[in-house]
């Protein structure tokens, strides 16, 4: 009985440590709630607030008028809005396949040739626009541009789309990146065993498994073209504002609920979108990688 | 259809070898620094061989499969297949297929496309690669299963779907990496007589490679072993099991006493005064002796090898009977166990052990 006893023993303190003290968990903390509560709070009250100022009847932005979708109304007839919508589409569109392009053949570079000496600069050097503040991105290219402008006279949107495709890029190499690295390479070399030339390895097997990371990066750059302010506003020549720097240039004005409206369109349209890309992925999760 | 695991291919051997490799080395890094994963190794495998490499990780065997299949590319040396040259020719333009370790099935394709790639990109016609698809699958039995991902595939199925695919094209060669080694015991039994078959089927050559002794010596009708990057012995299983080359082999296969002799006059003598053996050298040899091989005296019996017992250990079938020689080597001896209570003889008694002239051999050390 003793020798049992004896052998027992040592099983004891982790027993009874792990029925004492429970692992840490942050959800236990005092003051939690109140903290997730307040934090939800900032974020979403403004824009719920703002929606539902959108459909207000009346032109003031504090006071209550009524149920209305006048604004919306007001914004879809305004030619300048349609003229920002389309230009905004198109730079979007154009910053996207871009920067998407440029990305997947930066992540293929850098994962798919082992170390190399500086691959880390490299990743830094692809992920500049991270890093740099915006604002001096917006200077310097606006003293770049302004000297190309002068010398060719062009004055079309490629400014525009050169300069989003530049600061997209970080945004589609993440993701792309991420699901090179996760992807089992014996797969390419099983590929080349079965008589497949690299070109064709990369079409029938890297690229499908590539597919959901790059669709991810080019949302996201999509997404992020859509939504610059600063650097389209230095960038851009006359006449040419984008939604983003037409509704900056109102608040300037008036302030009108037409704002709100096309911000509540905006929301929504970004909304669908990445509902869209997140029912589609999870779709190829669930199905195989 | 039992194939008999001991030829050693003697009925397949055609003038020209399906597989060979002539002095090739693989070294890793640069400078003083290298590692020598291949260390100048030559072997050729005949049409229809079942070859295995079999080694401790780290001795080269996968090297030795990935400079065939032509993933490496041998630092010296020349592989050669069906009589060509392919040392310097890509993956994709060699008539050999892998089965991989993780099998590297395509997750985004089904069963069936995995099985039809290798005869796409072969750019057969569409009706002869459905039809191949189709006995390929019957082969390895998941016509079932055709249409489904291979994430759906226990790990036993996606293993065959590995072999199919890989079988389809109908290579020279047949590379096997470790197929196994991911499956449990029961079932990797199970597709040892599996792939048996499937070559006996096939009649493709096959060179498999494991650190399993025991799956290299029940399916192989040749076995190379290699050590740090070189190829020790190259035999038939019964040949490198009874007559090892050296210490290393008959160490890593199965089970060997090891006991320090000394070489005179043509004689091998223990250092209690035995002769067990003959050999051409002189000096300190070592002895090797299966414990299989070793019979205890009976009760009463006269002569032997004197020995004291030290204990046993049941295995079930077998009981290994720890002993210590006069000079104080331990030896074991692997006798059959009784349906009685007792092992064996009882720890302390005095026994004789007899060997047969045969089952010794002298190792240089």
């Amino acid at each position: 009985m003793t020798e049992i006893r004896v052998a027992a023993a040592p099983d004891a303190p982790p027993l009874a440590a792990t029925r004492t003290a429970p692992p840490f968990s942050v959800t236990r903390m005092p003051g939690f709630g109140l903290v997730a509560v307040a934090s939800f709070a900032v974020l979403y009250l403004p824009i719920i607030t703002l929606v539902i100022f959108s459909f207000n009847a009346s032109t003031s932005m504090s006071s209550w008028g009524g149920l209305s979708l006048d604004w919306y109304r007001a914004a879809w007839r305004n030619e300048v809005v349609q003229e920002a919508t389309v230009r905004s589409l198109i730079l979007a569109t154009s910053a996207a396949v871009i920067s998407t392009t440029v990305a997947t053949l930066a992540a293929l570079g850098t994962t798919r040739q082992g170390r190399f000496p500086g691959r880390t600069a490299i990743y830094a050097m692809v992920n500049q626009p991270l890093m740099v503040p915006e604002i001096v991105t917006a200077v310097s290219l606006l003293i770049v541009f302004g000297f190309v402008r002068s010398l060719t006279g062009y004055q079309g949107l490629g400014y525009l789309i050169l300069a989003h495709s530049a600061f997209c890029v970080p945004f589609a190499y993440l993701p792309i990146r991420a699901r090179l690295e996760g992807m089992d390479r014996t797969l390419e070399l099983a590929a080349a065993d079965l008589y497949a030339s690299p070109v064709q390895a990369f079409r029938r097997i890297t690229l499908p498994l590539l597919a959901p990371g790059i669709m991810a990066g080019a949302m996201l750059a999509f997404v992020v073209s859509l939504d610059d302010v600063v650097i389209t506003e230095f960038v851009k020549s006359a006449g040419q504002d984008t939604l983003a720097t037409y509704m900056l240039g109102q608040f300037r004005r008036t302030l009108t609920p037409e704002v709100n409206a096309i911000s509540t369109a905006l929301l929504g349209f970004t909304l669908v979108l990445l509902t869209g890309f997140f029912l589609i992925t999870r779709k190829r999760a669930r199905d195989p990688r | 259809m039992q194939h008999d695991p001991n030829n050693h291919g003697g009925q397949h051997v055609s003038a020209r070898p399906a597989v060979s490799a002539e002095r090739v080395t693989k070294r890793f890094g640069q400078g003083t620094a290298d590692v020598r994963a291949l260390d100048e190794v030559s072997v050729s495998v005949a049409r229809g061989e079942f070859f295995t490499l079999l080694g401790p990780s780290g001795c080269g065997k996968t090297t030795l499969l990935r400079c065939i299949a032509g993933f490496e590319t041998p630092s010296a040396g020349r592989i050669h297949l069906n009589g060509k040259d392919i040392t310097d020719e890509p993956p994709n333009r060699r008539r050999v297929n892998t089965v991989f370790q993780s099998y590297a099935l395509f997750p985004h394709l089904t069963v069936a496309q995995n099985v039809a790639f290798g005869l796409e990109m072969m750019g057969k016609p569409r009706a002869e690669v459905s039809r191949t698809v189709d006995r390929m699958l019957a082969l390895v039995r998941l016509d079932q299963l055709a249409a489904r991902r291979p994430e759906a595939l226990s790990g036993g199925q996606q293993q065959r779907v590995a072999l199919a695919r890989a079988l389809a094209p109908q290579p020279e060669v047949l590379l096997l990496d470790e197929p196994l080694s991911a499956l449990d015991l029961k079932l990797r039994k199970e597709m040892q007589s599996e792939l048996k078959r499937l070559q006996h089927e096939t009649g493709i050559t096959f060179v498999f490679v494991t650190h399993d002794q025991e799956e290299a010596l029940t399916m192989s009708d040749r076995i190379g072993v290699m050590s740090t990057g070189r190829l020790l012995q190259v035999g038939p299983p019964r040949e490198i099991y009874n007559r090892p080359v050296n210490r290393f082999v008959a160490d890593f296969i199965g089970e060997t006493n090891f006991i320090p002799a000394m070489a005179q006059g043509g004689q091998v003598r223990l250092a209690s005064g035995e002769v067990v053996g003959e050999s051409a050298q002189a000096g300190p040899v070592t002895v090797a002796i299966r414990p299989e091989q070793i019979r205890l005296s009976e009760p009463g019996e006269v002569g032997g090898i004197p020995a004291t017992v030290e204990g046993a250990t049941y295995l079930g079938t077998d009981s290994h009977i720890h002993l210590r020689l006069k000079d104080g080597s331990p030896v074991v001896a692997r006798v059959p166990s009784l349906p009685s209570a007792e092992p064996g003889p009882a720890p302390g008694s005095s026994v004789g052990l007899r060997v047969a002239p045969g089952a010794v051999q002298v190792l240089e050390d």
